[in-house]
């Protein structure tokens, strides 16, 4: 979900091996085939390496970076027990960055590398992060679309080929099915509660559900790298797939909520057994995604702020942590 | 106040809530990612403690009191925090002067509060109203793990390099004279008496003081001298920060004074 | 002694027995100074939501990792680093480059 249009690399030519790696290809060809796990010490091509370190370290930046648009709200949120929600939520959105940045490492990048790739603005995260939460409402609806819809796509990623990225996946699952639960119960008893609160909500949604059905990336037709990313396990469904999947998925929903979605073009097709929906605007999306979004500049130099600010602590720690093997040794002696 | 415990439990509930609201400021902003993790841990147990203190207290109270009407509808004048709990994550600035975080004025906050924490769950464990005692003895659990913590980044930092060392000093030489407050004569003095507890007494002194002072040695930090403006938050005079604490803080609530959440 | 010379924190597994009886399994990785941090950290990141678990931290790097495969034709060292890619003991070439 968070990695969806993100993998915009041209793919290399089918990768040149050396003789001597032929057992060990047929080996990785033989386990993708067979739904095994390629784990850290295996050898593989070094374009799935390159793919799975990007895609991976590119999903992580987006559950940190998402950090910021849902925490806007802790401070200020309407009571104690939404208020505590609201906290793990986050944090729970900080663990799993972690057990993903964890996963790339074995892959043969650092933590080190991976934030100055994203802070140089060489590695990306999901756009949707890009947009600001101007209410309390829209904590609930990031709830309820935002994760649903990267519930959708993280689920297949759990039978991901790499062993590590797809028991990271698990692990964030197994903690995810909180989240959208949370965020649609909030929305609820808002909808049942001041018509103050459901215009919130109603407005909430009014402004986030185009962004959310452009989160799951272009249109097949122009996603022509996907096919290997399949092939090899990493990437599972198409992104239209996965599109009419959350929008079958969420007409219901909202209707249990008591929202419109703002799609005039948004009906039930009998013949497709699927959703019919309106045209994303592809333009605003891309123009977001290469940095003109309204809070691209803020979010990132938010996070470049912490990690130079943080940068004496770090080093406190390892001058400590140093001082102390130094004087473990003597003692030894 | 109707229930004489009633004074002790929102000074206790205050302080869990006001620091927990402090903590939670790191969210997305630590130096690293483990440490957010940490630290919203720490908000997360703080702002616990202060839903079972808030419960407990609106049950006494009645007349429909709840947790949130405690914390969301209280003017400043009426939260009994000490002054401590309330300041920003930096050095002396007016409120209008900063929003900067500084780790260690944060983490020397959360270690000198912690200590005083310890020792207050222990005494309040052993009082005589079972549901206080009861919440004491949980907080005592997460108290020892969030004293550690704190202990060892002060540790860190003060045994670090020459910079932590510097800002630890500093963030040292500003909160300490808050921590005055613990043994001054308390508001809700009487309403631990009333539960069996004496709470700023020597003995509670001296053993913070212990406390406090053996991890100074070890950090390599010098305790300043005593003496400072002495605050008074636990009787609701407070610092020019908590206004705007507060003010955030129960920003929407107050928009929407009928509306549930 | 340390085996990295940069200003990263060390590489810690994690691992975890859920309850009494178990093994401890492996969950992942953190970065933190030294052992104590370390532990502090895997309580707070891999066991939050449990109590009474065991955790076990260990330097990444003084893992030792066998041969993946029984390749009788390949004569690999018998004890290895646990990844395939070790760059976190250098700073590579390509800082930033992916």
């Amino acid at each position: 979900m968070y990695t969806q249009a993100l993998d915009l690399n041209p793919p290399l030519s089918n990768a040149t091996v050396a003789s001597t790696d032929t057992d060990k290809q047929a080996h990785f060809e033989e386990t993708i085939n067979r739904e095994g796990k390629i784990e850290p010490r295996d050898w593989m091509p070094e374009h799935y390496r390159k793919t799975l370190v990007r895609q991976i370290s590119q999903h992580a930046h987006s559950e940190i970076v998402g950090m910021l648009p849902e925490g806007n709200w802790i401070s200020r949120a309407p009571s104690l027990k939404r208020k505590a929600i609201l906290i793990a939520k986050v944090q729970d959105e900080g663990g799993h960055g972690l057990y993903l940045y964890s996963a790339a490492e074995t892959l043969g990048t650092s933590r080190d590398q991976m934030l100055d790739a994203l802070h140089t603005g060489k590695a990306k995260y999901s756009s949707i992060f890009n947009y600001p939460t101007l209410t309390w409402a829209d904590v609930g609806v990031i709830g309820w679309l935002v994760d649903g819809a990267a519930i959708m796509n993280q689920i297949p990623l759990c039978r991901c080929s790499y062993g590590p990225y797809a028991r990271a996946m698990v692990r964030i699952c197994k903690e995810e099915s909180f989240h959208q639960r949370q965020g649609f119960e909030s929305l609820v008893v808002m909808m049942q509660g001041t018509p103050e609160q459901q215009a919130m909500v109603q407005d909430a949604v009014n402004r986030w559900w185009w962004k959310c059905l452009a989160m799951f990336g272009p249109p097949d037709s122009d996603s022509p790298n996907s096919a290997q990313s399949q092939r090899w396990g990493i990437k599972r469904i198409s992104n239209d797939d996965l599109r009419q999947n959350f929008v079958d998925a969420t007409v219901p929903q909202a209707k249990i909520l008591g929202v419109s979605l703002p799609d005039p073009d948004l009906k039930w097709n009998e013949e497709r057994q699927h959703h019919d929906y309106g045209a994303i605007d592809w333009d605003e999306f891309w123009a977001t995604v290469n940095g003109d979004g309204p809070c691209n500049k803020e979010r990132l130099a938010t996070r470049v702020k912490a990690w130079e600010d943080g940068a004496w602590v770090r080093q406190a720690a390892l001058a400590h942590a140093r001082k102390q093997q130094a004087r473990n040794l003597k003692e030894a002696a | 106040m109707d229930e004489p415990q009633l004074p002790l439990l929102l000074h206790l509930a205050d302080n869990c809530l006001v620091l927990g609201q402090r903590n939670a400021e790191w969210c997305g902003h630590a130096p690293v990612l483990e440490e957010d993790i940490a630290l919203a841990n720490h908000s997360l147990d703080l702002i616990g403690q202060s839903r079972l203190l808030y419960q407990y207290a609106a049950e006494l109270m009645g007349k429909g009191e709840t947790e949130d009407s405690l914390a969301y509808f209280r003017d400043a004048p009426a939260f009994r925090n000490f002054t401590l709990l309330e300041l920003p994550h930096h050095g002396p600035l007016a409120p209008s002067g900063s929003s900067q975080r500084d780790f260690a004025t944060t983490l020397v906050r959360n270690f000198l509060y912690g200590a005083w924490a310890l020792g207050t769950w222990s005494s309040l464990a052993q009082c005589s109203d079972a549901q206080l005692a009861a919440i004491a003895a949980k907080a005592i659990k997460e108290t020892t793990y969030h004293w550690q913590y704190a202990q060892d980044w002060v540790i860190r930092m003060g045994d670090g390099t020459d910079e932590s060392q510097r800002r630890t000093q500093a963030a040292l030489e500003h909160l300490m004279p808050y921590t005055q407050e613990f043994w001054m004569p308390l508001a809700h003095a009487q309403a631990a008496l009333n539960v069996g507890v004496a709470l700023s007494g020597a003995q509670a002194q001296s053993e913070w003081s212990s406390r406090i002072d053996a991890v100074l040695q070890q950090a390599c930090l010098k305790r300043p001298p005593d003496g400072g403006f002495v605050p008074s938050g636990n009787h609701g005079s407070h610092s020019e920060h908590l206004t705007y604490l507060l003010g955030d803080m129960q920003s929407l609530v107050r928009a929407h004074p009928k509306a549930v959440w | 002694m340390s085996t990295t010379t940069s200003h990263e924190w060390p590489l810690w597994e994690v691992f975890v027995r859920s309850k009494q009886g178990l093994e401890h399994r492996h969950c992942g990785s953190l970065h933190a100074s030294d052992a104590k941090h370390a532990m502090q950290m895997a309580r707070d990141v891999y066991t939050r939501r449990q109590e009474g678990v065991s955790l076990w931290v260990v330097a990444s790097a003084d893992i030792h990792a066998s041969e993946p495969h029984d390749k009788a034709a390949l004569f690999e060292p018998a004890s290895d680093k646990i990844f395939r890619h070790p760059s976190f003991y250098d700073i590579p070439d390509e800082v930033g480059h992916m």
